[in-house]
């Protein structure tokens, strides 16, 4: 319940907080909402010395439609993406999933940002991003660069950012025909036990799983079925395809493995496949 | 380090270790024990304050990120002697039995009733899935929100 | 007009709803010093060393004790003929006997700083096999109490007999049991393991002074606790104060106290300044007591046509490391075995075993549960076999009106019950007829979300231990009355419910009648708040002794007015004593309590009530289970439920509606679960499956009224009977669901994982 103790500094801007990662390497911490973090904390399963807080930064909390994709501030909160007029318009995805996140009083705090950077592969927003085939912007002492949603998840917890880089925008392609974001939980509150996200972009059809690997993965075989013409639900039966998934209370391999399959053809079919 | 904040009206500021979470801050630091500790993985919901009058569960907030936010606790929620209409239904509806998680409870029903113009049962339930109780079955603090939000839309009840 | 029946708001709300309830957490303790206990992280091993070296030297650290610093006899063993050899130590000795067993206790200036140096303990320990699955634990060669020889630590029905509790030809199966039926249906059954879950955790703060010791316990028994810290210390009675303050829930689980809690006690004694105690959520689910966890074996025989005449069930109860109450759960089950229905023959035994788990205590209905659970399981499975609907074998079944009070085949005593009715009036609510109709359409058309109905008819034992529960009425100089009850609320709402009682014997406002409880310098003696009891024994002493006070202010006012007492009567409505037929001429209960001079004007009461009462229902659950997903949806919860005459059917409401939650929540969501090593694999709130608003549905409750002529408010206990109703109700729609793809039981809870995993092995033919 107590956290160990650390030194904490509120960054007054990005450049300070970048300083300070610079300084103290993988024993600093960034800190936004703090709800992936501070739970691992008070659970002692981390313990980092310095906490660099960046949820002053209102500079990170923002929306834009930028014509060709939206760009979105890490630092924005999920529950404003789950309102956001221009999210709701334009990458309705994005925000049925953000409305899924933990609970009302999470989604108050949790950023974006946080979520995607913290990559738990059982998390749903990471999915939705990859799903969404976005992008991430990273700033750190070198400079800028963007990261293809595609090649940021690297593993279980691991990122394509270093310790000193910072991530400060997410980037989603505008325009959806039909989405859909089904996650299999026993109590509502619960992290998805699989989850199956679906978005129809200009004729494309992508699928992402939550919780069926080390990252969030694509559905590539369901992709690459549906896009050789088959049926929605010829194409979820290739779900599992590849994946071992891991075994828990709720799960033994063989059963996420079924529910992957399954929620792929409900996801693909709510979102009009 | 010092942290100040605005806690039911009223500047209050602290010295506090950066580790030092909001609920311990408001029971330790202020006095306020009306917010309740019930866990420690951020499930039950029995800490839940308003921050600049949205829910947040405060066990899981540094009272360093608290900084210059506005805070509501249970304490804070009736003007003077007389009660928010929240606390009024949740005592017409037998809402609560131990009272534990009530003002947490009580402070997640109104930010969900502030947010949601439109509630209906299924959305009381979805939008109190961060609360646990294990009193009442939920059942009659259904009731209470639902009562609430009605009148808030101006609805008979 | 009497207040009593009414739906009336509680009075304790204001301060719940307003600044908060006072829990011990709260309490302002001025130098009071913070411990932390250092728990095992191994469920069974020998402890070769504890360095506390580094801790000692953490910042704010006061002391650190463990078992060698301890001069205390051993705890009292936790009930009466389990095994000595299997009594629990304050901080374990030389051997660790579950995962959060106490090694130390860490005692610092603040919380934080016990919390570091805990972490800073070394303690050496050296593994020893564990003994986890109870089903193996009797053959098994290693002992979780190397000294007692065994892991047994109670049979049923041997030990009654030992002890000359039963005679031995009672404790004998009936011979042919089963002779005469032409079908019988045997079944396994799990009733998990489950966490009680109170929303607030154990805490306890002791402060001793001038040899005076004041305790505070998140205790549904404060006198209990004060008798356990007299034992503990060998000091008069008078020199401990035990307070349950407000108490954030307990389910039967915060009874008695804890090693942890009491030894608080000592350390801030030892110490010569105030101590304190806080558990984290964690801690709580590894070490605050466990529910349920029996295996049963259960075999029903009866006719084709659905009577049924026999029905032996076999329990191996699981009592964790330190049997100590879960080990007589079974004594409990045995009790109520044959349900509400008339069965000629019936056959019990069971055998409690010591694991290397966290003890088993009393939660929520305390072996009647898994009674009821049991039986009405066999019923369905006994009607699928036979081809006759569900309700039908029960209503052909149930014990007539006419019976009773009816003893069942194993020595129980039924008072009143009106089985049939609630039966009946289940179904009609429920629109039974309607619903197996739909359950045909879905079937029919093979919809993926099947419909399933589950029902359960029930009777409860409540106020089941002999004994009487105090209640005292005092008037004061303002013609107010205070109350002293020796119940310990902590959500049943006795301070409104008592003070309707006074106020309705008295003739004086609710708000008049001061009631207090909770602690051992207010209240002489108690029992506390537990097994569905209060209201019957409590509720009544107090009743009685408003009605004692009553004649006393009579006698006086005869005195005062010069008249007979015959004639003398209490305005009600006005609160007034007057002469029948001068009702301007009259004396308040002010003037009557200035008038009793040093006596005073009041009673005291010692309400042993004379036997227990069976509250009783039946209940219907409406299930929807997704077959491709395995999930269950639960559309529907029907109760009707009979606890007698209802005081406040307001506050009776709320018990059966938090009993429906976590009934339901054993069927469907909630296991304790400890891996094969002992590991807890459950042990936060994350993992463990505690019901939220989102699962379930708002409830159905049809209150009965068959009044008991046990006690004179004719009240029965109703805090446990929404929970030992609904659990099979849900178990059985469940398996009512797929009952048609093949699926003859599905074990609790039924988890996706466990309902499609049924699915597929019916579909396969396994």
């Amino acid at each position: 319940m107590i956290p160990v103790s650390f030194d904490y500094v509120r960054a007054g801007s990005l450049d300070e907080a970048l300083a300070a990662l610079a300084e103290h390497g993988d024993e600093a911490k960034i800190l936004a909402g703090g709800h992936s973090l501070l739970p691992l904390m008070k659970l002692r399963l981390a313990t980092p010395s310095l906490l660099v807080d960046i949820g002053a930064l209102s500079e990170l909390s923002y929306v834009r439609d930028r014509g060709d994709h939206i760009a979105i501030g890490a630092g924005t909160r999920h529950h404003d993406i789950q309102h956001d007029a221009t999210i709701v318009a334009s990458a309705p995805l994005l925000a049925a999933v953000a409305g899924r996140v933990g609970d009302p009083q999470v989604r108050h705090r949790g950023t974006i940002g946080g979520s995607i950077a913290h990559a738990d592969p059982a998390s749903d927003l990471p999915a939705a991003v990859l799903a969404l085939g976005g992008s991430l912007v990273a700033r750190g002492p070198a400079g800028e660069r963007v990261i293809e949603a595609t090649e940021f998840f690297r593993g279980f917890l691991e990122t394509a950012l270093s310790p000193e880089e910072i991530l400060i925008e997410l980037r989603v392609p505008k325009g959806s025909q039909g989405h859909s974001y089904q996650k299999f939980v026993r109590r509502s509150q619960d992290w998805a036990i699989v989850g199956a996200a679906a978005v129809r972009v200009d004729g494309r059809v992508a699928v992402s799983l939550v919780n069926v690997a080390r990252t969030p993965v694509r559905a590539s075989a369901v992709e690459d079925a549906l896009a050789s013409g088959a049926s929605a639900t010829e194409a979820a039966d290739l779900a599992a395809e590849g994946l071992e998934p891991s075994g828990d209370n709720n799960a033994t391999p063989e059963f996420r493995r079924h529910l992957a399959r399954v929620l792929t053809r409900r996801a693909l079919e709510e979102a009009g496949v | 380090m010092k942290v100040t904040m605005d806690v039911n009206g009223a500047r209050e500021e602290r010295d506090v270790e950066p580790r030092t979470l909001l609920v311990f801050f408001l029971r330790d630091g202020l006095g306020l024990t009306g917010t309740n500790v019930g866990c420690d993985t951020t499930s039950c919901g029995a800490c839940t304050v308003l921050m600049n009058g949205q829910s947040v569960k405060s066990c899981t907030v540094l009272a360093a990120q608290a900084e210059g936010a506005s805070i509501t606790t249970i304490e804070g929620l009736a003007r003077g002697e007389e009660l928010h209409p929240m606390q009024r239904a949740f005592r017409e509806h037998h809402a609560l039995q131990c009272g534990y998680c009530t003002p947490g409870m009580v402070m997640a029903a109104v930010s969900l009733v502030s947010e949601n113009p439109d509630l209906d049962e299924r959305g009381v339930r979805e939008g109190l899935e961060g609360n646990l109780c294990r009193c009442t079955g939920y059942h009659n603090i259904v009731a209470a929100v639902l009562d609430v939000a009605r009148s808030a839309r101006g609805e008979a009840s | 007009m009497s207040i009593l029946g009414n739906r009336v708001v509680r009075r304790e709300d204001q301060k719940f709803l307003t600044t908060g309830g006072s829990y011990v957490d709260d309490l302002v303790l001025p130098g009071a010093a913070h411990i932390v206990y250092v728990r095992s992280p191994m469920a069974h091993a020998r402890i070769r060393s504890i360095d506390t070296s580094e801790a000692l030297g953490a910042p704010g650290v006061v002391a650190i004790f463990t078992a060698a610093d301890i001069d205390l006899s051993p705890m009292p063993p936790g009930a009466p003929f389990v095994n000595r050899e299997m009594s629990r130590p304050w901080l374990a000795g030389s051997v660790v006997r579950f995962v959060g067993d106490l090694v130390a206790a860490v005692v610092a200036e603040t919380r934080e700083q016990a919390a570091d140096a805990a972490e800073l303990v070394i303690v050496d320990y050296e593994p020893l096999t564990p003994v986890i699955d109870p089903a193996t634990a009797e053959a098994n060669a290693t002992f979780v109490h190397e000294s007692a020889g065994t892991n047994v630590a109670l049979r049923l029905p041997e030990d009654l007999v030992t002890v000359g509790m039963m005679p031995a030809e009672a404790a004998q199966e009936p011979p042919d049991l089963f002779e005469g039926c032409d079908v019988i249906v045997r079944q396994r059954i799990v009733n998990q393991r489950v966490a009680p879950c109170p929303l607030e955790v154990r805490a306890a703060a002791s402060s001793w002074e001038d040899g005076r010791l004041t305790h505070w316990a998140t205790s549904q028994a404060p006198h209990a606790v004060k008798g356990e810290l007299v034992q503990l210390f060998g000091v008069d009675e008078d020199a401990v104060r035990a307070i349950a303050p407000d108490v954030g829930g307990g389910f039967g689980a915060k009874i008695g106290g804890y090693p942890e809690e009491l030894f608080v006690a000592w350390v801030a004694r030892r110490l010569g300044r105030p101590a304190r105690w806080v558990e984290t959520r964690t801690e709580s689910m590894l070490a605050l007591g466990h529910g349920r966890a029996q295996i049963q074996e259960a075999e029903l025989g009866g006719t084709r046509d659905g009577r049924i005449l026999a029905y032996r069930l076999g329990v191996i109860q699981d009592a964790g490391a330190y049997p100590a109450f879960g080990a007589f759960l079974p004594m409990m089950t045995r009790l109520m075995l044959s349900g509400v229905y008339d069965i000629a023959k019936v056959s019990f035994s069971s055998c409690s075993v010591a694991t290397n788990t966290n003890p088993v205590v009393a939660y929520r209905g305390a072996g009647r549960p898994e009674a009821t659970a049991a039986l009405e399981r066999m019923v369905d499975i006994f009607a699928t076999e036979i081809g006759v609907d569900p309700a039908e074998v029960r209503r052909q079944n149930l014990v007539g009106n006419d019976r009773f009070p009816f003893t069942t085949p194993t020595g129980t005593t039924y008072d009143i019950g009106d089985y049939q009715a609630a039966l009946d009036r289940v179904l009609e609510a429920a629109g039974y007829a309607e619903l197996r109709e739909e359950q045909r359409r879905r079937r029919e058309s093979g919809d993926a979300r099947q419909l399933g109905i589950g029902l359960s008819s029930y009777v409860e034992i409540t106020n089941g231990i002999p004994g009487s529960e105090f209640g005292s009425v005092e008037m004061l100089a303002d013609g107010k009355a205070r109350v002293r009850t020796g119940t310990s609320p902590h959500g049943q709402g006795h301070v409104t419910s008592w003070a309707m009682l006074v106020a309705d014997q008295l003739g004086i406002a609710m708000d008049d009648v001061e009631v207090i409880h909770g602690d051992t310098d207010l209240v002489p003696r108690g029992v506390g708040t537990f097994g569905s009891k209060s209201l019957q024994s409590g509720g009544v002493a107090v009743y009685q002794a408003a009605g004692q006070v009553v004649e006393k202010a009579r006698r006086l006012a005869a005195d005062l007015l010069e008249a007979n007492p015959n004639d003398i009567e209490l305005d009600k409505e006005r609160g007034l004593f007057a002469v029948a037929g001068t009702p301007s001429v009259t004396r308040s209960w002010a003037e009557l309590a200035a008038a009793s001079g040093d006596e005073g004007l009041s009673a005291e009461v010692d309400f042993a009530a004379p036997g227990a009462t069976f509250p009783f229902g039946a209940h219907l659950v409406v299930a929807e289970v997704d077959t491709e997903t395995g999930l269950v949806r639960l559309a529907r919860i029907v109760a009707v439920d009979d606890a007698g005459r209802l005081l406040n059917p307001l506050i009776a409401e709320g018990q059966v509606h938090g009993g429906l939650a976590q009934g339901v929540a054993q069927a469907l969501l909630e296991e304790m679960i400890y891996d094969e090593q002992g590991n807890p694999l459950t042990s936060n709130l994350a993992d463990y499956a505690f019901v939220s608003a989102a699962e379930l549905p708002s409830f159905e409750t049809h209150p009965m009224e068959t009044p008991t002529p046990l006690n004179p408010l004719g009240a029965k206990g109703i805090g446990e009977a929404g929970t030992i109703g609904s659990t099979p109700a849900v178990q059985n729609a469940v398996v009512d669901a797929l009952s048609h793809l093949g699926v003859r039981h599905i074990d609790m809870p039924t988890t996706p994982l466990r309902v499609w995993s049924a699915i597929q092995a019916a579909r396969s033919g396994r």
